[in-house]
């Protein structure tokens, strides 16, 4: 079924309420971050001169933008501990839960032609460790296929949870997440863009971190044609903390963004963003925003991002772009760091100097460069696969290109 | 049997300005066994010697030859260099985050032997030789020198030295920034590698210091770039009297 803005349900009120104190907050004149709203009508179909897709080739899109209906879906598999559920709800259903209007124009198609959403449910006071994660991967059969995606997170008060969901095979996808984390609970969550080539993913994970609450988001975007992800958090009391992690690897051609933001809504608060990527091969390009917000009330609230890009051959483009827009002085602290490097060639040195060859120090360095972001996924089994899942996309192309290289 | 002969080495480095020439023909025979110490003031080209040998890729070779054990060094690439033999303990230890120390210590033993060395034994040797220059066990499980004190950087050279072998040992300032403790259990492990039969050692230095520890067989004054005078451990004991004065004045 499709729900439209107009719709009078019961959900709507919930949505109100939010969107209506979000704006007694002040509303944010950023071209940056448009306002959330259900109504198609706020969200234009894009030129490609709009601050928030001037980065993104649109004709790659293949049309998603148009917003045709379309019934297919990924197939679904899920692993699911004790007490966890996984049902379809209505759209109705998923704004009465509290989800977060859409922000941008695929997140507002996708709500509009899912038919209905998919509730991800972890009871309060359910306390899962990261021994055992929630997984859900989703499945593609097809790359012409379109795919709208509608889903809901909800961990109830106090929980605690770990939840892998994993993308692959093909489509053209767009989908819009929304993460309600209770009072106090604990979320460590993963979002794997492991697509095949010719996938295209305008994706947009949108959290609430409750009162005290702890979330840890890290999205990993390896496949795809095209991957383009939001990352928001804003908070729902004070002493929230929020974690964003992102790892990514972009081969010959591929285009991947990732645009973050976090608004600062509550006093107490916690940010802390760390993406690091890697590119590789002719056409290779990588996008990243990070947009942080610390609104009037939110005094006394941290904040950090960093996003570091290691361009591994000629040919490739990292964009990255710091914002932050500061409206309270009474902060504990906001920094960001942003840098896009090549091999750094007194490091290659001082490897090579003991007798390690030019492709094996490359290895070395890159290995390190991501490990210490790996370590800090929190998922043991999730790691090891990322370590080899980074080494593989170093042999492919790397390797072979710098073997020649290495005797000079 | 180690060997190695530098021949009238002439080195520049690329400035603004064009090249500038840094040396001006260095010339040294470290034979077999021996200790040999370069002495020098600052900015005299010491660390141009050492990475010109290693083969660091800012310093052009103008002219003249370096060989171990007869091979030509300067047709070698920088890791087929450590691998023939040579090492360089640096002056400034590169930080390679998210690199722990065993990794590379196994990467590097891995390299320089042409094979992985059985587990067993290299957990054994790599323990051994951080105990020995004081590192605690957890010390293998940092990044390569990454938060190191200067002392944990020179002693995790010295642990190199040790556990890679080479047949030449270039120690680039290894003293500068030890607290007397760290200076003997550097020079400690120093004596060890040259201790065992054929192992050469260059040990640049600009102070006299470390000299009390391990004493040189021959020493070198090196200023502007090229050896000013070369003699006995007494040199050095006139410079620790006298300083370089003599040295610079008689290049004026
Ligand atoms: N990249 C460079 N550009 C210009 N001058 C350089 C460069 N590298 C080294 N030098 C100069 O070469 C000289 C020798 O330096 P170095 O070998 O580090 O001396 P030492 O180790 O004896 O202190 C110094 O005068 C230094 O300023
Ligand atoms: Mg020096």
């Amino acid at each position: 079924m499709t729900v439209t803005d107009t719709d009078p349900g019961t959900g709507l009120d919930t949505a109100r309420d939010s969107v209506a104190s979000a704006l007694e907050q002040g509303r944010v004149e950023s071209h940056l971050n448009p306002p959330p709203s259900y109504d198609l009508a706020d969200h234009p179909v894009p030129t490609g001169r709009e601050e928030v897709w001037r980065f993104t080739p649109l004709k790659r899109l293949r049309g998603i933008l148009d917003g045709e209906a379309s019934d297919k879906q990924l197939r679904r598999e899920a692993t699911l501990p004790e007490g966890v559920t996984l049902t379809e709800i209505t759209a109705e259903q998923a704004r009465e839960i509290g989800e977060l209007a859409p922000n941008d124009r695929p997140s507002a198609l996708a709500v509009a032609n899912a038919g209905g959403a998919v509730l991800l449910d972890v009871p309060a006071d359910l306390e899962l460790d990261s021994t055992e994660p929630v997984v859900v991967t989703l499945t593609g059969e097809d790359a012409e296929d379109l795919v709208w995606g509608h889903v809901v997170v909800r961990l109830g008060r106090f929980s605690k949870a770990t939840i892998v969901l994993r993308h692959t095979g093909s489509a053209r996808y767009a989908a819009t997440t929304t993460v309600v984390v209770g009072d106090g609970a604990e979320l460590n969550m993963v979002s794997l863009q492991d697509w095949a080539d010719d996938a295209v993913h305008l994706g947009r994970d949108a959290i609430r971190v409750g009162r005290d609450a702890s979330v840890k988001h890290t999205s990993v975007s390896f496949g795809g044609d095209v991957v383009r992800m939001h990352a928001n958090v804003q908070y729902d009391g004070p002493g929230g903390e929020a974690e964003l992690l992102g790892l990514y690897f972009a081969d010959a051609g591929q285009h991947l963004e990732h645009r973050l933001f976090a608004d600062h809504n509550q006093p107490r608060t916690k940010s802390n963003v760390v993406y690091k990527g890697a590119l590789q091969g002719q056409g290779a390009r990588t996008v990243w925003i990070g947009n942080v917000l610390i609104r009037k009330v939110a005094e006394g609230i941290e904040t950090y991002e960093e996003n570091r890009n290691l361009v591994l051959t000629d040919g490739c483009q990292a964009d990255s772009v710091p914002n932050l827009e500061i409206e309270t002085g009474e902060i504990e602290g906001a920094g960001h760091a942003s840098a896009t490097a090549r091999f750094d060639d007194e490091q290659l040195f001082y490897l090579r100097a003991r007798g390690i060859s030019d492709a094996e120090a490359r290895r070395l360095v890159l290995h390190g460069f991501f490990q210490d972001l790996i370590r800090k996924v929190g998922i043991p089994s999730l790691e090891e696969q990322l370590t080899a899942t980074v080494e593989a996309e170093l042999a492919k192309n790397v390797l072979d290109e710098l073997a020649p290289a290495g005797a000079s | 049997m180690s060997e190695l002969v530098i021949k009238d080495l002439q080195v520049s480095v690329d400035t603004e300005d064009g090249p500038k020439e840094i040396l001006k023909g260095v010339t040294l025979t470290i034979a077999s066994g021996e200790t040999h110490a370069i002495m020098g003031p600052n900015g005299s080209g010491k660390s141009t010697l050492a990475y010109s040998i290693a083969g660091h890729p800012k310093y052009t070779i103008t002219g003249g030859s370096v060989t171990l054990d007869g091979e030509d060094v300067l047709s070698m690439s920088v890791d087929e260099r450590a691998r023939a033999g040579l090492f360089l303990a640096m002056q400034y230890p590169v930080e390679v985050p998210g690199v722990s120390v065993a990794n590379f210590l196994r990467t590097a033993k891995t390299a320089i032997d042409g094979e992985a060395p059985k587990l067993r034994t290299w957990v054994k040797d790599v323990n051994g030789a951080l105990d020995r220059l004081n590192l605690d066990s957890t010390f293998s499980q940092r990044s390569v020198n990454e938060g190191f004190s200067g002392g944990e950087k020179k002693r995790h050279e010295i642990a190199q030295l040790e556990l890679l072998d080479p047949k030449v040992a270039i120690l680039d300032e290894t003293d500068s920034g030890l607290d007397i403790d760290a200076l003997k259990v550097v020079s400690e492990g120093v004596n060890r590698f040259r201790g065992q039969e054929g192992k050469g050692v260059l040990l640049i230095t600009h102070y006299t210091r470390i000299l009390r520890y391990i004493e040189p067989d021959r020493v070198h004054v090196f200023v502007d770039g090229r050896v000013a005078e070369s003699g006995g451990p007494e040199l050095a004991d006139e410079l620790e009297a006298n300083g370089y004065d003599r040295f610079l004045k008689a290049q004026v």
